[in-house]
């Protein structure tokens, strides 16, 4: 039981991760309608960023905004310069330019940093804590799980308080008639996948350290099971990846705690498939939006 | 001919029709590429086996993503499961005594239908949905294998691999065909099979069916096409060709291994049909031998670069990726048809520029074949 | 839905019914359409200020596209724009509402993941004065009471005649001069439609808006506006008054099918 409580919770704080970076795959869905494959490229790379300023500077927040800084600016380049070009051809054609974006850039990070694993410092203990004599979540657990909070009530306010929220909510939802109303459209979708990719660098940051460990093809995985957590949830829901992040990310933990972390691609795999098949327009999703 | 050409336009002249032309044309350079290995050293022999086992993959990718619209990342597990089930298959023939061909047949069938099987479940999986969930779909599916590896290690060899016992040439070539040689013959045997197979499926009606559910699954639905079926049976047959391919390869290399079949190199499939030309296996066989050649060169000019060993050891492993990284987004963005598109459309405003001044009076421009016509898929 | 309250003239009231002066709107030898044939040819026309002028013809007479490509929304390969003498086709569709022109696209364009209040806001976001779209926000609900009771509810709970309505009030958030309203009966009950006619004469008379309506619905639409121009296949085949091509029956045959 004990085991079982430390797993719940450490799969919580987990999940809360896979959900950010599931979100970072809604804000470009809705901004764009397509899948942003290179999502977790462009989170190592930042990642690999974080942590050349963190051994340059040993502070470990410097790196944090320095990935966080980098992501916004590496979203920015990818649109402008990359999938601009493709746009309103076929989804595919974004797809496989994505996967170029992912070629080009752990080819760069294997070239600069090679293919060895690095280690990456946190700023709080891993260990758990222990509470009535069960181990619940670590202090990291906790700084992730604030992280994700301030990050969610951040991106609300954003998107329901603000004019820039309202404009950017506007041009995914009907872009033809906002740009009828003066907002400029292909502004937002830039600004749409600069907020992705930072928001995806602050979740690469936050989950690499713990089990991923840091290498340029690290992220494969987590752009697995963020796809996973997106699919679960539904593609267009913040609320659904929200919930959609923790359920996988429990699921990931109870299998890695009872069967072996070598197991846990598998059982994203499984998760994957019944969902695809059961209910392909995910659990929360209000619009059939992937059915062919 | 209609009856309004006037006769001193072209007489009609025996054609073959396009399924004999498949084969002639298969059968002669089969001759040929078989021909040639006596002029090649072993290893550039081993090389012409593996660029013919990639092919086998290509084809099947080029076919299912060009002309059926639908995006594997997969391919490299289907290779991986074509390759273990060879290994697992010849290796327990060999533990039971088994020798002579029944030792190369059986184990490439097995492969052959261990990657269809697993591609049946994908493509029935991935029936119900748009180009990018399938895509994400088979990516879930190649980086889950070193976790399958890994965890059935036992059986599968784990990280370091499977090794295979094979059966080798016939003692009855032994003097004249070497061994890498010998090899080689199976990958082209096996690439041309796979060439003449997937090219007579893609022009005739079922080919017609996978680009009418691809243009528009329900108009074709419509037209009373089970579009399910299609996508199902379309997946499948590529990944038997894809499953022949990593058989081959084991069969070549004498080991499976997760390695070699990694996401990187799904990515590199792609990127080789795209280079090649989506929906044409002309292109297919371009990609194939740029798949092999490429790596060759980068390593080649990484070795010579005046750089410290250490960056140039990560050069080596990184450089090929970059190039075709790059490749892959100049493409997409410039020339979305690849180099066969390119060589088509040339190959067209000749044809047109040439008819114009001929003596004949000029025909209507002659349409592009659908082999030509490399649907960007959009 | 009830009628809009009389709101106290703002602007000019009354239009230029003679039509004399600089027209507000100047369209010449403007051609444009999709692909290789053109869906506009070579049309010509003028919207005096303060009038409201209905555009009428059959299906694919092209009456969306010339309202797209005063917009921007479609590229026309040639002819002018002019709105009050300044060259309306050099704008990117993004700037056209700061220039005065309001679009109302076809099927209202009401977005409905969005609230009322949401909407109304979009429609004047362009300006740099929050309290300026305030007040132009409260306006509107003035104008229209019953978006006001409504203010907070999503889009899509809006039956057909509120979001028509939330539609043209949003246009009128941009305080525009000139509005541009494609079918505005589209898909609404007859009662509907009259009273949004009777609407538009309204904000025409008593703000001196002008309006450019193109619609299907030609009884209503002429027995409101001040001019009719018909277009046919993509050309004007009549400019009149519009009580002169109401009674037309020959005309009226010919291009409108009554």
């Amino acid at each position: 039981m004990d085991h079982f409580l430390h797993l719940l919770s450490s799969g919580l704080a987990r999940g809360a991760v896979f959900a950010v970076f599931a979100l970072a795959l809604v804000l470009i869905w809705r901004a764009a309608r397509i899948v942003n494959f290179a999502q977790g490229a462009m989170a190592a790379a930042t990642t690999y960023l974080a942590f050349a300023v963190t051994t340059a500077t040993g502070s470990y927040w410097l790196g944090l905004g320095a990935a966080v800084l980098g992501g916004a600016a590496l979203g920015f380049a990818v649109e402008r310069g990359v999938m601009r070009h493709v746009a309103g051809r076929s989804p595919l054609n974004s797809v496989i330019v994505a996967l170029g974006v992912v070629m080009v850039l752990q080819a760069v990070l294997g070239i600069a940093f090679g293919n060895d694993y690095k280690p990456m410092a946190v700023p709080f203990s891993m260990e758990p804590l222990w509470v009535a004599g069960t181990p619940l979540l670590s202090p990291y657990d906790l700084y992730v799980l604030g992280a994700v909070a301030v990050l969610l009530v951040g991106f609300g306010l954003l998107f329901t308080r603000t004019s820039v929220g309202l404009r950017m909510r506007a041009a995914a939802f009907a872009p033809e008639t906002s740009r009828l109303l003066g907002v400029p459209v292909s502004r937002m979708l830039t600004l749409g996948w600069t907020l992705s990719a930072a928001v995806g660098a602050l979740a690469a940051v936050l989950v690499i350290p713990t089990e991923l460990g840091l290498n340029p093809h690290a992220t494969d995985t987590l752009f697995v099971y963020a796809f996973t957590v997106a699919i679960v949830g539904g593609l267009d829901s913040p609320v659904g990846a929200a919930l959609g992040g923790l359920a996988v990310g429990v699921l990931l933990s109870m299998v890695t705690g009872y069967l072996g972390s070598t197991l846990a691609p598998i059982a994203v795999l499984a998760l994957l498939v019944v969902v695809l098949i059961a209910r392909p327009s995910g659990i929360f999703s209000a619009r059939q939006a992937r059915q062919a | 001919m209609s009856a309004d050409v006037p006769l001193h336009a072209r007489r009609p002249r025996w054609r073959p029709g396009p399924a004999m032309r498949r084969l002639g044309l298969t059968v002669a350079g089969l001759a040929l590429a078989i021909g040639a290995t006596f002029a090649l050293e072993p290893y550039r022999a081993y090389q012409v086996a593996v660029v013919a086992a990639y092919l086998c993959a290509t084809a099947g990718l080029t076919l299912l993503v060009g002309r059926g619209g639908q995006l594997s990342l997969g391919h490299a597990a289907l290779m991986a499961a074509g390759a273990y089930g060879f290994g697992l298959s010849s290796n327990a023939l060999s533990a039971g005594g088994a020798a002579g061909a029944v030792r190369l047949v059986v184990p490439l069938a097995v492969g052959v239908l261990a990657a269809a099987a697993l591609g049946a479940l994908l493509g029935a999986a991935g029936a119900r949905l748009r180009g990018p969930y399938l895509a994400g779909l088979t990516l879930a599916v190649v980086v889950a294998v070193p976790a399958i590896t890994s965890t059935f290690s036992k059986a599968l060899g784990g990280d370091r691999g499977l090794w295979i016992e094979i059966e080798r040439r016939p003692d009855a070539l032994r003097p004249w065909v070497g061994a890498e040689q010998w090899q080689a013959w199976v990958a082209i045997v096996a690439a041309a099979l796979v060439l003449l197979v997937l090219g007579n499926l893609a022009s005739g009606s079922a080919g017609r069916q996978i680009a009418a559910v691809r243009d528009d699954e329900a108009a074709a639905r419509l037209a009373g096409i089970d579009v399910t079926r299609v996508k199902v049976v379309s997946f499948t047959l590529s990944a038997a060709a894809a499953g022949l391919g990593g058989a081959v390869l084991a069969y070549v290399t004498q080991i499976a291994n997760p390695g070699a079949y990694s996401l990187v190199f799904s990515l590199f499939l792609v990127v080789a049909v795209v280079i090649g030309g989506l929906g044409s296996l002309a292109g297919a066989f371009w990609g194939a031998l740029l798949l092999v050649a490429l790596p060759e060169a980068t390593s080649s000019i990484a070795e010579t670069l005046p750089v410290s060993p250490a960056l140039a050891q990560r050069l080596e492993g990184n450089l090929a990726l970059l190039v075709f990284g790059l490749l892959l987004i100049v493409l997409m963005i410039a020339a979305p048809r690849g180099i066969h598109g390119a060589l088509a459309r040339a190959r067209g405003a000749l044809r047109r520029r040439w008819r114009a001044r001929g003596p004949a009076p000029a025909p209507a421009p002659v349409p592009e074949s659908a082999a030509a016509r490399a649907p960007t898929t959009g | 839905m009830t009628a809009p309250t009389a709101a106290p003239g703002s602007g000019r009231s009354g239009g230029g019914r003679t039509g004399g002066g600089q027209p507000l709107l100047d369209v010449a030898g403007l051609t444009a359409g999709y692909g290789a044939s053109p869906v506009l040819r070579d049309v010509t026309l003028q919207v005096p200020p303060g009038d409201i002028v209905a555009v009428v013809g059959a299906n694919g007479a092209g009456k969306t596209t010339l309202l797209r490509a005063l917009s921007g929304l479609v590229r026309p390969t040639a002819g002018t724009a002019l709105l009050d003498g300044q060259d309306l086709l050099a704008a990117p569709v993004e700037h056209r509402v700061r220039a005065g022109l309001a679009h109302v696209p076809e099927g209202h364009g009401v977005i409905v993941e969005l609230t009322v209040d949401e909407n109304l806001r979009l429609g004047g976001l362009w300006r740099a004065s929050g309290r300026d779209l305030r007040a132009a926000v409260d306006e509107v609900y003035a104008l229209f009471e019953p978006l006001a009771r409504r203010a907070a509810s999503p889009g899509h709970q809006l039956s057909g005649g509120e979001r028509q309505m939330l539609a043209v009030g949003r246009a009128l958030v941009a305080r525009p001069r000139l509005l541009l309203l494609d079918e505005p009966s589209l898909g609404l009950a007859p009662r509907v439609v009259a009273d949004i006619m009777t609407m538009l004469r309204r904000l025409c008379d008593e703000r001196g808006l002008t309006i450019l309506l193109v619609e299907q619905n030609v009884r209503s639409a002429l027995s409101v506006a001040d001019h009719g121009v018909v277009l046919h296949l993509g050309q004007v085949v009549a400019t009149r008054p519009a009580r002169s091509l109401l009674h037309d029956d020959a005309l009226r045959h010919a291009y409108l099918g009554f």
